[in-house]
């Protein structure tokens, strides 16, 4: 099992989410973060005193998967989250040891599945 | 004017004023958090731009010398004109009109084409028709009834609204490709109910001033009749939408207040107390439906239920009069001609603010545009338009220094170095 955890931009996050579910993944945590990367900070203006925002709204969602989804799941995400632009995120895939699911115990593969 | 009927008149402007910090409320709190100060920037420009030219030219327009039944023709910059405190009372109406643009047009709109809109609104297509109702124009010659405004301010606002979404089309993602209206959920319900009580308690002015008179046989009607019909509009809505969709709404009920304090403003002086309470549960149930007519049939994006509230309770109100009416209306033996009349009103106020609306708008789109970038949209119109947001992520988060400053410190620094410069102090010991 690999769990990928994935930064990406707040409005590309409506259109991944029904993507996902039609691929048949409907197991998914998501939080909404901030943070920088390549992507220039940007220029405000409050009160006539300019600032600086470096730090971006971003969705990071996780989620656990078969390793024989994961390649899948990738192309998926580089396909709609991808604009070609600094800003547009990043995928980290990491080895999963074990899931356990609270309501009845079994673990594994079993765990993840519906 | 007797000191206690200005005290009265003045007292209802001051209410009717503060109905826009309701409008306000209503609008940030029925939309996303990132455009909410664009929302309160265009709310603040409105009133303040349509009591302006409402002073310069609007009230000319308006109440001046009629000419043909159509337009006034004098009385520019108060010139010759002696009831100051009507001119208050009538330029907070003016505002009231523009400001229901506002909501319908929320969340893409670009600030300054809207500005442009609101000028024209306040200081030409608005006078215009209420030239008509309230300054001796031909729909007043025909025995037109319109108390407070149903038709002349509310359904007035409503109907450039129409024309103004027609022109700039939904937000992105209000609609998908085969036709399906998706949700846009508010960023904050509490606020927008806040904004409705404002607007509940402005309303009794908007009203009750109306008499412009402190009138013992008409102000305690009119505060009764307004308060009776928001009541009952209430409960119909509320409970006529978990008819329709299982639950009682929230945002249609909060909808459903001032769609039944539209509906009363017409006939608010000329219906009964009984009357009143039959105008609010229809009032409430017309809200429900036309919420959902608006969004899923007509197709028009409109963030805040606009275009329903206030276009069609507006219509509902003023052909109300003619059933309900005491004196002339179908249901007390009147016979259909203030019907008629009523209804000759709403199909002519339409025709007049649509078309003007349609015209004034499409120019300002053919030739500044209308609308914002698609990427300032997406990001929200606070930045974008204005520079800063009205909620800024935590401001640890703000106020962090950039991060792609090196963190080695001056070059060639030992680290011991780098410790006694963070202490403030040397140790060199040559």
């Amino acid at each position: 099992m690999k769990k990928i955890e994935c930064i990406i931009r707040p409005e590309k996050f409506s259109e991944l989410r029904q993507k996902l579910g039609d691929f048949g993944i409907y197991g998914l945590t998501v939080t909404e973060a901030a943070g920088c990367g390549l992507q220039e900070g940007k220029t405000g203006v409050y009160r006539g005193n300019e600032y600086e925002i470096n730090l971006f709204p971003k969705i990071k969602i996780e989620m656990v998967l078969t390793e024989d989804m994961t390649g899948e799941v990738i192309t998926l995400i580089k396909e709609i989250c991808g604009e070609g632009n600094v800003g547009d995120g990043k995928i980290f895939v990491m080895p999963v040891e074990d899931v356990i699911r609270i309501r009845t115990g079994e673990n594994g593969v079993g765990a993840i599945s519906s | 004017m007797e000191s206690v009927d200005m005290s009265w008149v003045m007292l209802g402007t001051i209410l009717v004023f503060f109905m826009h910090a309701g409008f306000s409320m209503v609008e940030t709190g029925f939309t996303r958090s990132k455009n909410s100060l664009n929302i309160l920037m265009k709310n603040f420009l409105t009133i303040s731009i349509g009591a302006v030219l409402y002073f310069i030219v609007g009230y000319g327009f308006m109440f001046g010398t009629d000419a043909f039944g159509f337009i006034g023709t004098d009385g520019f910059v108060l010139n010759g004109v002696e009831d100051i405190g009507f001119f208050i009372f009538q330029s907070m109406f003016a505002a009231t009109c523009a400001t229901i643009i506002s909501g319908a047009v929320a969340e893409r709109i670009k600030l300054n084409s809207y500005i442009l809109l609101t000028i024209v609104m306040t200081a030409f297509i608005y006078p215009v028709v209420g030239h008509w109702v309230w300054g001796g124009g031909w729909l007043s010659e025909l025995g037109f009834v319109d108390f407070a405004g149903s038709t002349v301010v509310h359904f007035t606002g409503a109907a450039g609204a129409i024309a103004a979404v027609m022109l700039l089309g939904a937000r992105i993602g209000k609609y998908s490709k085969d036709g399906k209206s998706n949700v846009i959920p508010a960023s904050n319900v509490p606020l927008g109910a806040l904004g409705v009580f404002l607007l509940w308690f402005g309303w009794f002015g908007f009203n009750g001033g109306s008499a412009l008179a402190a009138d013992v046989t008409v102000v305690p009607h009119v505060i009764s009749t307004t308060m009776l019909s928001a009541s009952a509009a209430v409960i119909a809505s509320a409970y006529y939408s978990s008819l329709r969709y299982k639950k009682i709404d929230a945002s249609l009920t909060l909808n459903g207040a001032l769609g039944g304090l539209v509906g009363i403003t017409a006939g608010t002086a000329a219906v009964s107390l009984t009357g009143s309470i039959i105008i609010g549960l229809i009032s409430g149930i017309v809200l429900v439906e036309g919420v959902a007519f608006v969004d899923r049939n007509l197709k028009l994006d409109d963030p805040v239920g606009a275009i329903a509230v206030h276009g069609a309770c507006g219509i509902w109100g003023t052909i109300a009069v003619g059933f309900f009416a005491t004196d002339g209306g179908l249901f007390y033996g009147g016979g259909a001609t203030l019907l008629g009349i009523q209804a000759l009103g709403v199909v002519a106020t339409f025709a007049w603010t649509f078309i003007m609306t349609f015209i004034v708008f499409g120019v300002i789109k053919a030739v500044a545009g209308i609308r914002v970038s698609e990427e300032e949209e997406i990001s929200g119109l606070d930045f974008a338009e204005h520079g800063s947001q009205a909620y800024e992520l935590k401001d640890i988060m703000v106020t962090t220094p950039p991060a792609r400053q090196s963190n080695t410190g001056p070059t060639g620094a030992t680290l011991v170095e780098r410790l006694d410069q963070l202490h403030g102090k040397s140790i060199k010991m040559d």
